[in-house]
């Protein structure tokens, strides 16, 4: 894929598909697969606002490897002790701010509903990604995902990815 | 011999005996106990901690947090000190400040404008002498008697502490030369926050404060110790209290036990076959010549100052309520940090704080406890492993330190010994 060859809408919409399948990827549970929507030499990070807007580094999870994205999946499944739960994200407002070096940088709000075995719901986790997304044959995939999340109080634990 | 205890709904027996600890459920639970706590506890003749001074470094900087659940102001003031008073305004009560952190020239409360010195001390007063000859505060109105409530307030190494009483001994007394060698051995040098992470943990802070008094539960429950050999009872380590046992320091060295997993096989945080694709989580720098590469320490009511391989942290408790608290984990590192430490520590805060590898496990303990406990206040837990008296321990075998917590807590909690 040619990303300059591409229409302003042509380019949304391979965005917006990359998007909504890396959200249904994890709300379906398919997390084995969750490392694939991003390059070899991926930066993945889920980091509170708070932290963000003051400079600092600490993150919730920081990954720069793909290999550290399987490492989390593979922890999560065989690892680590947590309550049963799903998420469910709601994703907006998807905006492509720049396309620069075959490089796209995307900006989305997102939330994150959770709800455990005793069925109630709640919201878990509000945000805004903001991605650099690249092609990587007919596909595009995650060069480096960053969630900034508002809600710093975080409920019990995290371990699922955002 | 039993204790008695009383609660919302009558009294509760706390069973002592010589074999083992024993804590009655009904004690995490209970509504009237939590009142006590913060009047006895957090608000009584103990040393909070608040904060590091890394976080307000200049003279005007200022942080909002809580003792307990009562709201709280740090700030740093012209001349360099460091302040505690409550965040509540000498006038009618609102919070003075709205913000969790900032630098500013004096505290104001928006409700009436009253404004107050970085210590404190009452500075204005809009309309004090009425308006066109109307209103105004009454004769005796004396702006130095209405203050902010100040705390006493000290530190050690790097950490603010501040107390309500005018009893309790000087914070280096409280702490002991142990627990105060030990948070120096950390803060050796100038440190610098690398941020802050915040949990919500619905279940009672003691039995926070009992986890992290225990090192029998950290090969057991974490895998991420046991197959890595971060942390298991086989290792060179130990458990030591300060003379009143509110206070405790945990150590174990990483790589002392040979690669011994003697007791752990078919333990299911014993996973040889458990590799990592990228180990450069793992790949850390020794930092101490001590070769201690764990520190847990506690001090009474609301601190853990913890070394987990590379990462520094500390972790306030802040109640809310018996049946949930607020956990804020500060990393730190150390102003001297090379580029290399400093991505070390980024990348090995993935095994603390609420998605920590291993200490998101922490928080679902307590959860899983609370939950169960509900009900049958009068039942009480069995603590026994390591001979089930408060004593200092030279190996990791054990639940020492949580019995001494529980010793301390009846006596500041002035539970009165009985016979049933």
């Amino acid at each position: 894929m040619e990303l300059n060859k591409l229409t302003e809408m042509e380019l949304h919409y391979h965005v917006e598909r990359l998007q909504g399948r890396y959200v249904e990827c994890i709300d379906d549970d398919r997390l084995e697969q969750w490392p694939d929507f991003f390059t070899e030499n991926c930066v993945y990070k889920i980091i509170s606002r708070e932290n963000h807007d003051r400079d600092l580094p600490a993150a919730a999870i920081f990954c720069d490897s793909k290999g550290m994205l399987e490492d989390r999946i593979v922890s999560l499944r065989n690892a680590n002790v947590y309550a049963e739960h799903n998420y469910r994200h709601v994703l907006s407002n998807i905006l492509i701010k720049d396309l620069k070096d075959g490089v796209i940088s995307v900006q989305s709000n997102y939330l994150v509903m959770q709800t455990k075995t005793d069925g109630a719901t709640e919201i878990y986790n509000a945000g805004k990604y903001v991605d650099k997304i690249v092609a990587d044959g007919d596909v595009l995939k995650f060069q480096e995902k960053v969630a900034i999340f508002d809600t710093h109080l975080i409920k019990s634990l995290l371990v699922t990815p955002i | 011999m039993n204790t008695v205890i009383d609660t919302t709904n009558g009294s509760l027996y706390w069973p002592i005996d010589d074999e083992a600890g024993h804590v009655p459920y009904g004690v995490f639970t209970d509504a009237k106990i939590y009142e006590v706590e913060q009047e006895r506890i957090f608000r009584g003749d103990n040393w909070s901690f608040i904060g590091l001074t890394a976080e307000i470094p200049d003279p005007g900087d200022f942080k909002a947090t809580y003792i307990g659940d009562t709201p709280v102001i740090v700030t740093r003031d012209r001349e360099g000190g460091i302040n505690v008073m409550t965040n509540r305004c000498a006038h009618r009560g609102a919070l003075v400040c709205r913000s969790a952190r900032g630098n500013i020239d004096e505290l104001e409360c928006v409700y009436h404008q009253w404004k107050y010195d970085m210590q404190g001390k009452l500075i204005g007063v809009p309309f004090r002498r009425g308006l066109g000859g109307r209103g105004g505060m009454p004769e005796g109105f004396r702006m130095e008697q209405h203050g902010l409530d100040t705390l006493r307030v000290d530190t050690v190494g790097h950490l603010i502490f501040a107390t309500f009483s005018d009893k309790v001994e000087s914070l280096r007394d409280y702490l002991g030369a142990v627990i105060v060698s030990h948070i120096e051995r950390i803060c050796h040098s100038p440190i610098k926050v690398l941020g802050d992470e915040r949990q919500l943990v619905r279940g009672n802070w003691k039995l926070y404060a009992e986890n992290t008094r225990d090192p029998y539960h950290a090969s057991l429950l974490h895998l991420f110790h046991t197959t890595f050999g971060l942390y298991r009872s086989t290792q060179k380590g130990g458990s030591w209290m300060d003379d009143k046992k509110r206070h405790t320091v945990l150590t174990a060295s990483q790589g002392t036990d040979e690669g011994k997993t003697e007791g752990y096989d078919g333990l299911r945080t014993f996973n040889a076959e458990f590799t990592l694709k990228d180990p450069s989580l793992l790949a850390g720098r020794k930092e101490f010549d001590d070769g201690v590469t764990l520190v847990i320490l506690t001090t009474f009511p609301n601190l853990v100052l913890q070394q987990i391989a590379n990462t520094l942290a500390v972790r306030q408790t802040v109640t809310k309520g018996p049946a949930q608290f607020e956990l804020v984990w500060t990393q730190f590192g150390y102003k001297d940090d090379d580029e290399e430490m400093q991505n070390i520590r980024n990348k090995q805060g993935n095994l603390i704080g609420p998605a920590g590898l291993i200490s998101m496990e922490d928080g679902e303990a307590v959860e899983i406890v609370h939950e169960a406990i509900i009900r049958d206040q009068e039942k009480s837990s069995y603590i026994g492993m390591g001979g089930g008296k408060a004593e200092d321990t030279e190996h990791l075998v054990t639940e020492s330190a949580v019995i001494g917590f529980w010793e301390y807590y009846r006596n500041t909690m002035q539970i009165e010994a009985g016979v049933s």
